[in-house]
């Protein structure tokens, strides 16, 4: 992924607090959180996550005018075909396997306020197999990415771990 | 109001009901907020024909954005240091979810106290759906 500008807004950040179901009004209200310790609104933990809204290539935001891998008049889209809808990454599925994110890790080096403007630069991690008997073969790769601010300074490190599942995970 | 170094002791738990009753409408909010628009998550009849699940299932990033409230709720705000989950299995529709840290160290970083906890996150039949670490830094 690469983000060139992700802005972060205030009307964003409340928005995601309340998608994660978080009251707090330090995510909220600019008066409350001008007399808590950060001095002014905050983004919670995860927002960094709402980049991909800035990232031009996100596989899984509809694009205007191309064909999205979703149902409309059929499960695969009325306007994909079924072998497009099987291919990409996260979510998009292969042979019966499925893409999962498997996990993410945050180091945080300062706030996300509103009137950050961020860039993000990725690059891949590790990547390893192992064996599961809910999904068959698992592959894990790990993809890195350092968020900077307008600054210059490094506001959050991510990284990733995206599962490449032989087949869809058993409910068993 | 952030959390004390002389309040806390190893082995000290905090936990919260993160969501109690998930609606597919909040997979729906937060597939609008976060930009993952993935169909598994949102589009019944795609999780099912396309997908082969049994029905949509919740993000991963939402457990873990529902798991950091408990987080901050717990540290105070921006006072993270580091939080990081493994998702071990799927959360649905209809589940109440628990995020629980348990205090593993304090410790002295760059001159600041530092709390170190594993997290876990479980659903109401007491299965593990995230599984991870945190640290914040103490007053």
């Amino acid at each position: 992924m690469a983000v060139e500008k992700f802005p972060v807004e205030a009307g964003h950040i409340m928005m995601f607090a309340r998608s994660v179901g978080d009251a707090n009004p330090i995510y909220a209200d600019e008066s409350y959180a001008k007399t808590t310790e950060t001095g002014g609104i905050i983004a919670p933990p995860t927002f960094i996550q709402a980049s991909s809204q800035y990232d031009p290539d996100a596989s899984l935001r509809p694009k205007i005018g191309q064909k999205w891998f979703g149902s409309g008049a059929k499960p695969s889209g009325s306007n994909a075909p079924a072998e497009e809808s099987l291919a990409g990454d996260a979510g998009g599925t292969s042979g019966g396997g499925t893409g999962l994110h498997g996990g993410q890790h945050y180091t945080y080096h300062q706030n996300m306020k509103p009137g950050d403007v961020l860039t993000a630069e990725s690059k891949p991690g590790q990547r390893w197999e192992k064996e599961s008997k809910r999904a068959g073969k698992l592959i894990f790769s790990e993809s890195i990415t350092e968020y900077k601010n307008q600054n210059g300074e490094l506001v959050v490190t991510a990284r990733s771990v995206g599962i490449q599942t032989e087949r869809v995970v058993d409910q068993g | 109001m952030s959390l004390k170094s002389t309040d806390i002791n190893v082995g000290d738990e905090y936990a919260e009901v993160i969501v109690n009753d998930l609606s597919r409408t909040q997979l729906v909010q937060y597939a609008g907020t976060s930009g993952d628009y993935n169909p598994l998550h949102t589009d019944e009849l795609f999780a099912k024909e396309i997908g082969g699940y049994p029905t949509v299932f919740a993000h991963g990033m939402l457990t873990m954005g529902m798991t950091g409230k408990m987080l901050t709720n717990w540290v105070g705000d921006g006072r993270l240091k580091t939080f990081g989950l493994d998702f071990r299995t799927q959360v649905w529709p209809g589940d109440t979810l628990t995020a629980t840290a348990i205090v593993s160290e304090i410790i002295e970083e760059n001159g600041e106290q530092v709390v170190k906890a594993d997290v876990t996150t479980s659903n109401q039949n007491g299965q593990v759906v995230a599984i991870g670490y945190a640290s914040a830094i103490l007053d």
